[in-house]
């Protein structure tokens, strides 16, 4: 933790290397090949979502990476290290998907218990305060409400001061508050240089909160990148702008443009390149007025990247 | 970084639990008294030469300590059930920690209700002379070490809304056969099978209290087989549930 930040990356640098990593398990309906070959690598200090719908594979990977589950294939390393070994270093702090509080203790007694079983952990009264339940310290855990639990397991993953921060669909069940103040205390913990990883659906959690996003469908990733490169790479930016003369077909032909419509007065420009398209533009029409160019949001990048193979048949999905 | 807090913690969380303390602690007490009480001028239970107090204090302690050692695997399924053990796994405490506080706090209630169970017979009118209260209770505890590894087994094999209804069952059949409750005749199937059952040596260990010899190779034997195969047992259930291959 106190390596000299200005060393060329290693291994040892890297928070998360994921390579080639295969994982099929047993179901009901037969063999599922949950996680399909993926590599990800992710430095220290990096905040990244594991974005992907339901069945994608982000939990399979994810227990994979905390040593919950081996891997069939491919390898796992955390600081360098197995999984396992950085599990019992106490270097990583988890909020898995699945899972609810012990009772018969208090939340100070729950988070206090969790704490004495790190090396370095932080104080438990300062970690109450930032995951906001220091008001229900002294409740037993059986007695707290839903919101008030995922906190408190927030807590859990927060008190050991974890190098890295996984958190598999932490505020699924969280109403849009709790989930603002849930993202905010993660936040807190993140700005002093920790690695975080989070599993979600929620689109705009992915966009409000990771640096990256690592696109998953069907066990393999879709997309990696920034999230404003993720957006960039399906050119799902839209130029707008008030134009009654021209005809829209000729529109079409600009460099960047995809599709052009025309609405009355305004044409609309769907851009897989906005930059040229709105130069272009500019050059050709400058008497264009009451331009707007707007992102197009993860959700349709999502759909863009994902949507040709997100509806697996069964059969596909589940092999004899 | 120490276990010791994480164990005060579940030794707290046990002695909090209400379900834990009737059936582990209060019931055997309870259940002594009710017949004890009324009998405590008996000097001759059944033949026997002994008190009925003395006879049902004993016979009590070997089915409450074993009663108290299963109960940690309630305790067990109740963590999976809450996703618990998952949580724990991705913490530094070992697998053998966890599991060494679960039989930890089983030899905590069995020691708790020996010790009720001990004070209610005095009070009773029971009187040994210490070095036979010390070999019973030594080998009592002795004899709970593959009751230990059946609760670790039955936790981590039955869900927290089976395992009550199966430990209850279980260890009522297992005090049966083994003499908890009256003396198992001398011949016969019926005393070959309890002679092939851990509950019975169990049984046999309470009887030092009565002046018997306790456990001779034939005793020590079958124990140490049902504890070699139950921790084998309790192996293969934790693995299989925590996805590890076997």
């Amino acid at each position: 933790m106190t390596e000299d930040r200005d060393r060329i990356s290693t291994q040892a640098d890297r928070a998360v290397a994921l390579q080639g990593l295969i994982k099929s398990y047993r179901s009901p309906n037969g063999p599922v090949r949950a996680v399909r070959g993926i590599d990800v690598s992710i430095e220290r200090g990096e905040t990244v979502a594991l974005l992907g719908p339901n069945g994608a594979g982000k939990s399979t990977a994810l227990d994979m990476l905390l040593g919950l589950s081996e891997p069939d294939a491919g390898a796992v390393s955390v600081f360098g290290h197995r999984p396992h070994n950085a599990v019992a270093a106490g270097e990583i702090g988890a909020m898995l998907q699945t899972g609810g509080l012990i009772g018969d203790l208090s939340v100070q007694e729950l988070v206090s218990m969790v704490a004495s079983l790190y090396p370095r952990p932080r104080d438990v009264e300062d970690v109450l305060a930032l995951t906001g339940i220091l008001a229900v310290a002294d409740q037993r855990t059986q007695t707290l409400s839903g919101g008030q639990a995922q906190r408190v397991r927030l807590a859990l993953a927060l008190v050991s001061d974890p190098d890295l921060l996984v958190l598999d669909e932490p505020t699924v069940a969280l109403d849009v508050e709790a989930r603002r103040d849930f993202w905010a205390a993660m936040r807190f913990f993140a700005a002093r240089g920790k690695t975080v990883i989070f599993a979600t659906h929620y689109l705009d959690e992915a966009d409000a909160y990771a640096d990256r996003v690592v696109l998953m469908a069907n066990g393999r990733v879709v997309a990696d990148g920034p999230t404003t490169e993720i957006k960039a790479m399906v050119g799902a930016r839209t130029i707008r702008a008030t134009l009654p003369d021209v005809d829209a077909d000729l529109m079409g032909g600009l460099p960047g443009v995809t599709v052009a419509e025309r609405h009355g007065e305004t044409v609309i420009l769907t851009c897989s390149d906005s930059d040229a398209a709105i130069r272009a533009l500019l050059e050709r029409y400058g008497d264009a007025q009451d331009i707007e160019i707007t992102g197009a949001g993860l959700e349709q990048a999502f759909l863009a990247l994902t949507g040709n193979e997100s509806q697996p048949s069964v059969n596909e999905e589940v092999f004899a | 970084m120490s276990t010791a807090t994480y164990t005060r913690y579940e030794l707290l969380r046990t002695i909090r639990n209400r379900r834990v303390i009737i059936f582990a602690l209060a019931f055997p007490v309870i259940l002594f008294l009710a017949i004890a009480a009324p009998n405590r001028n008996v000097t001759d239970f059944s033949g026997t030469g002994i008190s009925t107090s003395l006879y049902f204090m004993v016979g009590l302690a070997a089915f409450a300590t074993m009663n108290a050692m299963l109960a940690s695997g309630g305790r067990i399924a109740a963590d999976r059930a809450a996703g618990w053990n998952r949580q724990l796994r991705v913490s530094p405490l070992s697998p053998s920690a966890y599991i060494g506080t679960k039989v930890l706090t089983g030899y905590l209630l069995a020691g708790l209700s020996i010790v009720v169970l001990y004070a209610c017979g005095v009070a009773l009118g029971v009187s040994l002379p210490a070095a036979r209260w010390l070999a019973m209770t030594g080998l009592l505890l002795v004899g709970l070490i593959p009751f230990a590894a059946l609760g670790i087994a039955l936790g981590h094999l039955l869900s927290s809304d089976s395992i009550g209804p199966a430990v209850g069952g279980l260890v009522g059949v297992l005090a049966l056969l083994g003499g908890s409750w009256f003396p198992i005749s001398g011949h016969g199937f019926l005393h070959d099978l309890a002679q092939a059952l851990p509950s019975y040596w169990l049984v046999q260990a309470s009887h030092v209290g009565l002046g018997e010899s306790g456990w001779g190779v034939h005793g020590w034997l079958v124990m140490a087989l049902w504890t070699i195969a139950l921790i084998g047992l309790a192996r293969r259930a934790y693995r299989q549930d925590t996805g590890r291959g076997t």
